[in-house]
This record gives C-alpha cells, structure tokens and sequence, in this order.
C-alpha cells in the first residue's frame, strides 16, 4: 500500500529542502559583503511571510506591517544596549510586537471596525509611530541606557551574540545561520500552524466570516490572534533588520516599508507563504539595483511593479506557474474522497 | 413540572429606522418539534431568523433558548448553545473543499479523526461524497445549498432553522430535502421558512405564517392552508 502524498507536502518539503540548503551552502560560496546582503533579503522576507499570513491566509489587509517591523528593530536596540545581551532583545523583539499588535487588534476587531478601517488605522498607526520616533532626539528620551535617537536614530548596535554568551558575537555567517534559520523556521511554523485546525478556522473565516459565526466561531479572536502572530513575526524581522545594519532609525516605520511588504505578497501571489518570500527577494533585489542608478527612484520602481503585476501577473508568480504546472500534468482520475485543504483564493 | 421551551421568544418587535420588520411576535417551539414558517416576501421571516441566531438584536422582546436569555447573544454564543442555519443565500466557505467546509463546522465540537468520521457520514448522507474534494465555489447553486445543509448537520445543533431549502432544486431535489427534513426531525427540532406550499404539505404538522412583520395564524397545517386570511396575504389582499 502505499501513502498518498499531497501535493502541498510536496511543495513544502521541497521549499523546507531548498531552505535548509541555503542555510547551508551559501555560507560557503558568498563572500562577507554578499552574505550581509542575503540576510537584509532575509529580513525583508520575514516581513514580507508576516503580510503573506496575515492577508494571503487570514484576509486581513494590513497597511502598517512596518509598524511592527519598527518596534521590533528599536525593541531589539534598546534591549541590547540594556542587557548587553542579544539573546532576551531577540525574543523580546518577537514579544513586544506581537503584544502591541493584539492591543491594537483588540479595538480594531472587537470594535468591529470594516476591512477598510483596518487598513486606514494600520496606515495610520505607522505614521504616527514614524512621526513619534523622529521626535525621540533629546536626552530625556531613552529607555534605560539607551537613547532612542529622534530622526539620526540608534546607531552601533551590538550584533547577534552566542545565547548567555554576550562577548561571543557573531560574524556575518553566524548572523546568516540565525537570520536563514529563523526565515526557515518561521515557514515551517506557518505552515504546520495552517493545517491545524486552528489554520482552518482562520482560513474560513477569510472565506466567509458569517458563515464561521454561524457555525460556533469567535471571529473576533481568531483575527486578533492571527493579527498578533504576524505583528511577532513582523517584529523579529525588524530585530534581523536591526543587528544586520547594527542601527535602527524611524525609516524602519517608513510607509516604503510597509508598501514593500505589500508588493512582495502581490508579486509572489497571495496566498502562498513561499510566494512572498519570492517575492521580498525579487523586490528588495531591484531596488538594490536601482540604488545604484539615479534614472528611476526606488519607490516608483515599486509602484511600478505593483502595476505590472496587477495588469499582466495578477495572481502573482507562484499561483500563475503553479496553474501553468498543472495544466502540463495529464490530468488524474477523479477522486472519491479528497481531504485537502485548498487554500488558494479562486 | 413544566417544560421548558426550546425557543421561547416574548413580543419581539425588530426596526431598521422608521421600518418595523418584525412586530410584536410571540413564538415557542417545543423540543423536538418540526414548524414551517410560512408567508409573503417581506413578511419578516428572515429576519425573525437572524434574531434566533444572533445576527440581529431585537429592538424590544426576549428570545431564549431552553431557557438561557439570547437576546443580546452574539451568533457564535448561539450557534455554541446549539442552534444551526442554512440561510436563503448559500452562505458558505467558497475557496475550500466540500469536505473541508463541513469539517471547520465538525471541529467546533469534536476534534481529529472523530470530526473527520461525523463530515464522511454527514456527506454519505447527503450524497455529497462523490465530489469532497471539489471547492465548493465551483459548484452549482444546487450543489451549494446541499454543502451549507451539510455543514449545519456537521455541528451537530439541537435547532436546525432551514430558510428556504428547496429553492432553486429540481423536483427530485426537493423530494430528497423533504425526507432529509423529516429524517433530521427525528432528533432535532427544525424550524423552515419555505414559499412553497407543495413542500410545505410534505412536511409540516405546524405551520406559523407571517405577515407584515406579525404572526397572522398558526396551527395545524391543513387548517392554517385552508384559512381565508392566509390565502388573501399571499394574493397580496390586506390581511383582516
């Protein structure tokens, strides 16, 4: 007899496998400069899965993921210079975003705003917190021993150290194994968390949330939680951010950021966790590239690409070569019984 | 000792502004009871429904359900105390599969593999086996409305309110919906609001008929057909 593979395991141990040897192999191959690059890919794609969860999976759209990828990069600078120790910044990096998102969930989805205001209040959220670090600058604003910096920010962060161990900081490979592990991790844990029960819950609400009411569901939690997990996600993709640079400044909280968050899950395809991790590649590659021109400003060439792909590519790459794959395929016998969760938007 | 009433709701009255859908309605459903709900577009049957399971908060009256107060109840809280619709538009989780949409209603209460057993008898039962893997926003109107009933049973409510089941279905459609409903009444109260009167005579035993937001007559559903007064509002008469 033998076990019927579906194919999103398939797709998922392919993509865990590609990970695992990308964490592995890179390190070897990229020089220094070239791996500190990939970990700034790693940190905008950790972001980029935070708005692929949060909108691809739980049909919340939110305008303000810079929000939390802000707080968790000045949560990780002043938790570092505090402690003199990254290993509690990082998971405070994690926690704090992800407590502040359900604080601010909780008004939103037990106020029972509509999807429109949660965009407009998430938009919102994040200019106030840009406007509100940029007036950090005089000596009475710190927390701690760390001056938060108004608009120049908090530079010479401590990097990433061994955990307990501050005087064992880690070079460009070990910040790449945490950066990519985490990356990695953070998919898996995605991915597992989608095909439980709860996963399906917040999917069906996505589909229809009336109908999840009329069947037992507490909507309203279900979306704070999903909300909290992505601000936490989001957060720690701010304290990679964070040690990467090895500063952090309101640019962090910058409308660009969450726009690129955005246009990432658009370009890899919404719903596919894999498809905005594409995606914040692609995206964060062309405006490395046109960094190094002064033809086109960076934030147009998103704008840009977000009209490109809404006209020709609207699913986004990865349901499109998907849809291409199977049409390919000789199509299979019809099955009786068929246990799949499909999970992609029609 | 006196029993106490499934559904028990006191002068309900519902306003959407100066409109009055629902007025002054007194209505009770026994254990076990199977009622039809009767009478013409606009007669406040719907939204007598989204005031039993939460979707909307009476302006006045109390509704309550075996004897907890939910008038003020939000739909989960109701749909938890046990209470299932199928609405008049299928309402239901397009972009996943048949089995999946009736396995989020299964897992409310039951977990792993005995939720998966109740969505595999659910759809056995309501031949809905055969096509558990197709996304139900690719199905016929039809087939929708079979997935929504589907996904009621999977909850395994004590109160099953059925608006409008056997619209849009052919004739042996409605035939099979009308021994579903007498087969499902067998453990559990149903209440169906439904304009067809052929359907209505397959199944009732009681019928309450709205008109202009009020309960115009209710009874045994021979004598409630046969009155004069049931047969004016829905030729669009003035009802006495």
């Amino acid at each position: 007899m033998t076990l019927p593979i579906s194919p999103r395991l398939i797709s998922f141990l392919v993509v865990t496998a590609l990970g695992l040897a990308a964490l592995l192999i890179m390190p070897m191959f990229l020089d220094s400069f070239s791996l500190l690059q990939a970990t700034l890919f790693v940190a905008v794609a950790i972001l980029a899965l935070s708005q692929a969860f949060l909108w691809g999976y739980a049909g919340i759209l939110s305008f303000g993921q810079a929000a939390f990828f802000g707080i968790g990069g000045y949560t990780y600078a002043v938790g570092v210079i505090n402690f003199g120790d990254s290993t509690g910044a990082i998971a405070l990096s994690m926690v704090i975003p992800a407590a502040v998102a359900a604080l601010l969930g909780y008004f939103m989805f037990y106020g029972r705003i509509s999807d429109a205001y949660v965009g407009v209040i998430t938009l919102t959220v994040t200019t106030i917190l840009y406007e509100l670090s940029n007036s950090t600058s005089g000596d009475q604003y710190r927390i701690g021993s760390a001056q938060l910096g108004g608009f120049n920010g908090m530079p010479g962060l401590a990097p990433f150290n061994l955990p307990g161990q501050p005087d064992q900081w880690l070079d460009e490979k070990g910040t790449w194994y945490v950066a990519m592990g985490a990356l990695l991790l953070i998919y898996i844990l995605l991915r597992g968390l989608l095909s439980t029960w709860f996963g399906r819950v917040v999917v069906a609400i996505r589909e229809n949330e009336t109908r999840a009411m009329l069947v037992g569901y507490d909507v309203r939690f279900y979306k704070l939680v999903a909300f909290s997990i992505s601000g936490g996600i989001a957060g720690l993709g701010g304290c990679i951010y964070a040690a990467w640079g090895g500063f952090v400044n309101p640019s962090v909280f910058a409308l660009s950021m969450s726009a690129q968050a955005i246009v990432s899950v658009l370009v890899g395809g919404i719903g596919t966790l894999v498809g905005a991790i594409a995606g914040a590649v692609i995206i964060q590659a062309l405006i490395n590239l046109s960094g190094t021109q002064s033809i086109i400003d960076p934030s147009l060439g998103i704008g840009i690409i977000l009209v490109v792909f809404v006209i020709l590519v609207p699913q986004g790459l990865l349901p499109s070569i998907s849809a291409l794959v199977s049409k390919l395929k000789p199509k299979p016998a019809p099955q009786r019984l068929g246990h799949e969760t499909q999970e992609v938007k029609p | 000792m006196t029993l106490v009433p499934l559904i028990d709701a006191k002068s309900i009255t519902m306003r959407f502004g100066g409109v009055t859908a629902v007025r002054n309605v007194n209505f009770t459903l026994a254990e076990s009871e199977l009622r039809c709900l009767i009478g013409p577009n606009g007669a406040g049957k719907s939204t007598f429904f989204k005031i039993l399971t939460g979707q909307l908060h009476p302006t006045e009256g109390r509704v309550a359900f075996r004897g907890t107060d939910t008038t003020r109840a939000e739909p989960h809280e109701i749909a938890r105390l046990g209470v299932g619709i199928k609405t008049q538009v299928p309402n239901v989780f397009d972009g996943l599969t048949v089995f999946d949409n009736v396995l989020v209603a299964a897992q409310r209460k039951r977990t792993g593999p005995t939720a998966r057993k109740i969505v595999e008898e659910v759809l056995e039962r309501v031949r809905l086996t055969g096509i558990a893997s197709r996304l139900v926003g690719q199905l016929a109107h039809g087939q929708r409305q079979w997935v929504e009933i589907a996904t009621v049973l999977s909850q395994e409510p004590d109160l099953i309110l059925l608006d409008e089941p056997a619209a849009g279905m052919n004739n042996e459609e409605v035939r099979r919906t009308a021994e579903l409903i007498k087969e499902i009444n067998k453990t559990q109260a149903v209440i169906v609001v439904e304009h067809d009167m052929a359907f209505i005579r397959m199944i009732a035993k009681t019928v309450t008929v709205f008109a202009q937001g009020a309960v115009l007559v209710e009874g045994n559903v021979d004598a409630v057909l046969s009155d004069q007064r049931v047969r004016d509002v829905y030729l669009g008469r003035t009802a006495a």
